[in-house]
């Protein structure tokens, strides 16, 4: 190597160097450049004015916790005691929650924290709050008049027609109509048994044990019955739901992988020497995935309706796209020996294929369709969301009511469940098929 | 071993044939399982499903053919349908950008946590791990949904549901391949007194940097998709967009069918570039 050639490979060496030098300042650069720029396009400086954290304060709250309504009618006077203020919550006439005593005309309302609501008659209130006077409020004449001043602080609002205020554990209004009080308690009440169950308020050993409550069905039969068709949760719903999602998932999936193979043989160089036809199969391929699960969901919930089987045949119809293009790539990665050495025993074509390519290939086959149906659990939970079936469309029916977040929370709670366990099946499954462990 | 021996062999024999008989019978138990599970649920999709398998497959054709004779009637506005909607794909594209760039960062430091060998507290790895499983198994969709009623609508909320999710899922791909990563870099720097982030920078990284890219291209191929659908459930983009057109029904199809033609394109564009860039790296060539 003479002096002239170590020159030039020192110089080039410098410039390989300097090159890397320049890229490594530049690869950040260019991150944070962009990064600048989608600060702008996102509009995130005016994010902090449009989020509202009210709402996800009422969302954190909400997810642990329950109300009970307790309304007092102006008129007649009845009091109605709903949890969540929903009709299907209701006690029944007679039932009352134990933080709730009556006394002839009066009703005392323990809301937590020494603070007690006692509703009087003529439509009359008072609230007794530690470290603050007693609050004194009723409706004369149809006008709503308290004891409190008017520079009152801000967690009391009060004008003529309504009086409300928010305690650190509950609320009370007083209106021309009505006079209610909210009463917070932590966990998802109800979640086994309604208020008009038989089988509400008894501790699980008691009820495995204890004496028959329910004349006409055994306790076992009885629990199960109340509990699968509790009206507040609606478990039998929920798990139906969640069969649908996985319904999608497997029958999509595999249904796919199912029509994808036998075409997946004609986009193969080693099995279609025609070149036309190999090319065809696989821009059908590409086209069927270019189009994408959103605009296949669209267009088949207009022919089939909502539910499971739309949502189904578009996890189908795009998979077959995918399915048929990695198929054909592992169908030309075939050792042809194999099938050479079956063909020399005098096997017919579908023997060759049966014993030569299948065996080859059965590994990749089932370790990618399992990877999809695990993936697929996912896509047709929002697949379900567009076309109106299984745990999807409850989750979104429960966001866009904007007050059943304890619901939103469980089904959230059910779908990360029902993921990581189709997750961990499906491993599984790879693992004994595959490895044959 | 006296293979001459004809009880011997006969007994071989045997031994064979019922092992290939039990085998056949699994396999064939199997796929009758299989069979049953295939067509009873779909049996149970049709009965579930509003409208049936067999009245739906004659009117398959419909709506395609509505779209494309609107569109083939207003062909001359497409182009101009295409220019207005081109601000969405933008946003679209972006979110799916953003969340892969940011996914693919916090799963950088997940799966350098999280991998033997390489962890910065080696005891805490199954927690790691523990929480990219978890990451993973949230669909984007339950993220974006909470955020849109927190945050309003619009590409945020869509972009920090898909980057959790991506953080998840190329934590455990980087990680499967930094396991593989040679440890001698690692070694060598840490003698002469390199703390951990300038191991991972300057040991590890070089080494895996290919593979982490295909694979965190692989991954924005997907959330281009996922940007799109989630913009259908009200988080901004193209698919917001589409939804509106949608809703519109007859008489806005050209439009819907102008939104088509953009994902479409920008779906086979981007998978085609990333397969080219990705088969390079993985082959080792210059870009």
């Amino acid at each position: 190597m003479t002096v002239a050639d170590l020159g030039l490979l020192q110089a080039s060496a410098t410039r390989h160097v300097q090159r890397k030098k320049i890229a490594t300042l530049a690869v950040p650069a260019v991150i944070l450049l962009y990064l600048t720029y989608i600060f702008f396009a996102f509009e995130l400086p005016g994010l902090a004015g449009r989020a509202r954290l009210d709402n996800a304060a009422i969302l954190l709250s909400d997810a642990v916790s329950y109300k009970t309504h307790v309304t007092r009618d102006s008129r007649s006077g009845d009091i109605e005691v709903a949890i969540e203020g929903e009709r299907k919550g209701t006690y029944p006439g007679g039932m009352r929650p134990d933080w709730m005593t009556t006394d002839g005309n009066t009703t005392i309302i323990d809301l937590g924290g020494e603070e007690v609501v006692t509703l009087l008659p003529d439509n009359a209130f008072t609230l007794s709050l530690p470290g603050y006077p007693l609050i004194e409020a009723s409706l004369v004449n149809g006008r709503v008049t308290s004891n409190q001043p008017g520079d009152a602080p801000d967690w009391i609002s009060q004008s003529g027609t309504r009086l409300g205020i928010t305690t650190p554990h509950g609320r009370v209004t007083l209106t021309r109509t009505k006079t209610e009080v909210f009463h917070y308690q932590p966990g998802w009440e109800l979640f086994f048994f309604t208020l008009d169950s038989p089988y509400f308020g008894h501790g699980p050993l008691a009820l495995a044990f204890g004496p028959q409550l329910d004349a006409n069905r055994s306790n076992l039969t009885g629990v199960w019955q109340d509990f699968w068709s509790n009206r507040m949760w609606r478990h039998s719903d929920v798990v139906w739901a969640i069969g649908e999602t996985i319904l999608m998932a497997f029958l999509g999936t595999f249904g796919a992988a199912m029509i994808a193979l036998p075409l997946a043989f004609l986009a193969a160089r080693n099995f279609t020497p025609l070149r036309i036809v190999r090319f065809g199969f696989r821009r059908v391929f590409d086209f069927v995935r270019g189009v994408d699960a959103l605009i296949w969901t669209i267009m088949l919930s207009r022919a089939f309706g909502p539910g499971p089987l739309t949502g189904a045949l578009a996890i189908l119809v795009t998979d077959t796209g995918s399915f048929g293009k990695i198929f054909s790539e592992a169908l030309e990665n075939v050792d042809d020996k194999q099938i050479e050495g079956i063909a020399s025993t005098g096997a017919s074509t579908v023997q060759r294929y049966r014993f030569g390519v299948i065996p080859q290939v059965t590994p990749v086959l089932l370790s990618q369709a399992l990877y999809f149906l695990e993936s697929n659990t996912r896509s047709a939970t929002i697949i379900g969301a567009i076309t109106g079936g299984g745990i999807g469309l409850l989750l979104t029916q429960a966001m866009q009511t904007q007050k059943d977040w304890e619901e939103v929370t469980y089904y959230i709670i059910l779908i990360v469940l029902m993921v990581m366990v189709m997750d961990t099946i499906s491993g599984w499954l790879r693992r004994k098929l595959i490895k044959g462990e | 071993m006296t293979f001459a021996d004809p009880d011997r062999r006969s007994g071989i024999q045997d031994g064979y044939l019922a092992l290939v008989a039990r085998r056949r019978l699994y396999g064939g138990l199997t796929l009758l399982i299989f069979v049953l599970l295939m067509s009873s649920g779909f049996v149970i999709a049709d009965g579930r499903n509003a409208g049936g398998f067999w009245s739906g497959l004659s009117q398959l054709g419909d709506f395609p053919a509505g779209v494309i004779s609107e569109a083939w009637q207003k062909r001359t506005q497409l182009p101009a349908h295409m220019l207005t909607y081109f601000p969405a794909l933008l946003e679209t594209i972006n979110i799916a950008a953003v969340s892969t760039l940011l996914g693919a960062l916090f799963g950088l430091v997940l799966s350098l946590l999280s991998t033997r060998g390489l962890a910065l507290w080696p005891r805490l790895t199954p927690l790691f791990r523990r929480i990219m499983d978890i990451m993973r198994a949230v669909p984007e969709i339950v993220i974006a949904l909470v955020l849109i009623f927190v945050m309003g609508g619009g590409p945020v909320p869509a972009m920090i549901a898909i980057a959790f999710h991506t953080s998840g899922a190329l934590g455990k791909l980087f990680s499967e391949v930094s396991e593989n990563a040679d440890l001698k870099p690692v070694e060598g720097l840490s003698s002469v007194g390199a703390n951990w982030s300038q191991r991972m920078l300057l040991g590890v990284l070089p080494q895996v940097a290919p593979n982490y890219l295909s694979y965190a291209l692989l991954r924005f191929e997907i959330n281009i998709r996922a940007s799109a659908i989630l913009g259908f459930v009200g988080a901004g983009g193209i698919g917001y967009e589409l939804k509106n057109a949608m809703s519109w029904g007859q008489g806005k199809f050209d439009e819907a069918a102008a939104i088509f033609l953009l994902l479409f394109g920008t779906i086979v564009v981007f998978d085609q570039l990333s397969s080219i860039v990705r088969n390079r790296l993985t082959k080792g060539a210059a870009l």
